[in-house]
């Protein structure tokens, strides 16, 4: 790490905490969405959108794909950062995965508040 | 790594006989990058919802094929057991059950319980949409 300047800049412990904090939210947000599961499997768009309504499901479900979209993204941070030795590599990698989340968290949020709405 | 070329290196991974610790390690790694495929598929069904009910019957209809059940069984395997394994994770972090006996017991208690939660959770969906 020492000649490609692409260290953890001192923000290795915040990646290491974020990665705890998110799991920990992660438990009863996967436990609600396999909770939801019943309502879900096999439903018509008509019965989608009606759970939609109730005010809990979006919350939720928002909570569930910004945790879960940052989870992700620490995770495979790591994973690139483990496997991926040469540095423009990696940081084209990084800077991708982290755009990529962006777009995933945007458009995952804007569809739940389109079905809420 | 290139200051040091002759510094001596430990055996490599293959030397090694596979170990449920070992096993169970890279596992937690690999479901995390299957469930990341997962979310991208999530999100786009999410996404199909939104734009109409003529795109979410698509989006169901992909979902209701063979691969679709296929890859939706992969899914919830994965993350069934990255959810269990990360807990045994956590209570790490914690400095909880380090003792080899505890690791492997737990590591143990992790896969069964992934089996039964896939299995609890298919059971319980297939009953609602009627198909058994």
């Amino acid at each position: 790490m020492s000649k490609d300047k692409l260290g953890p800049a001192k923000t290795g412990t915040s990646h290491w905490w974020h990665q705890r904090l998110t799991a920990i939210a992660l438990i009863p947000l996967i436990l609600f969405l396999v909770g939801l599961l019943p309502n879900m499997a096999g439903a018509t768009h008509r019965e989608f959108t009606a759970l939609m309504q109730i005010p809990i499901t979006p919350v939720v479900l928002i909570l569930l794909v910004a945790a879960g979209l940052y989870h992700m993204k620490l995770g495979l941070q790591v994973v690139i950062e483990d496997y991926v030795h040469n540095a423009c590599v990696k940081m084209a990698l990084v800077v991708s995965l982290t755009l990529f989340t962006f777009f995933l968290a945007a458009a995952g949020i804007v569809s739940i508040i389109m079905l809420a709405a | 790594m290139a200051e040091t070329p002759n510094r001596p290196l430990s055996p490599h991974l293959q030397i090694y006989k596979p170990q449920i610790t070992t096993v169970l390690s890279i596992t937690h790694r690999a479901t995390g990058i299957v469930l990341s495929l997962g979310v991208v598929l999530l999100v786009a069904w999410l996404m199909a919802a939104a734009a109409g009910p003529q795109y979410y019957e698509a989006a169901q209809a992909c979902a209701g094929s063979w691969l679709g059940y296929l890859f939706l069984f992969g899914f919830s395997l994965c993350l069934f057991y990255h959810l269990l394994n990360g807990i045994r994770h956590l209570f790490w972090d914690a400095g909880h059950g380090f003792e080899l006996e505890t690791v492997t017991r737990t590591g143990w208690a992790v896969l069964v319980g992934t089996v039964l939660l896939t299995v609890i959770a298919w059971v319980l969906g297939l009953t609602v949409m009627g198909r058994i």
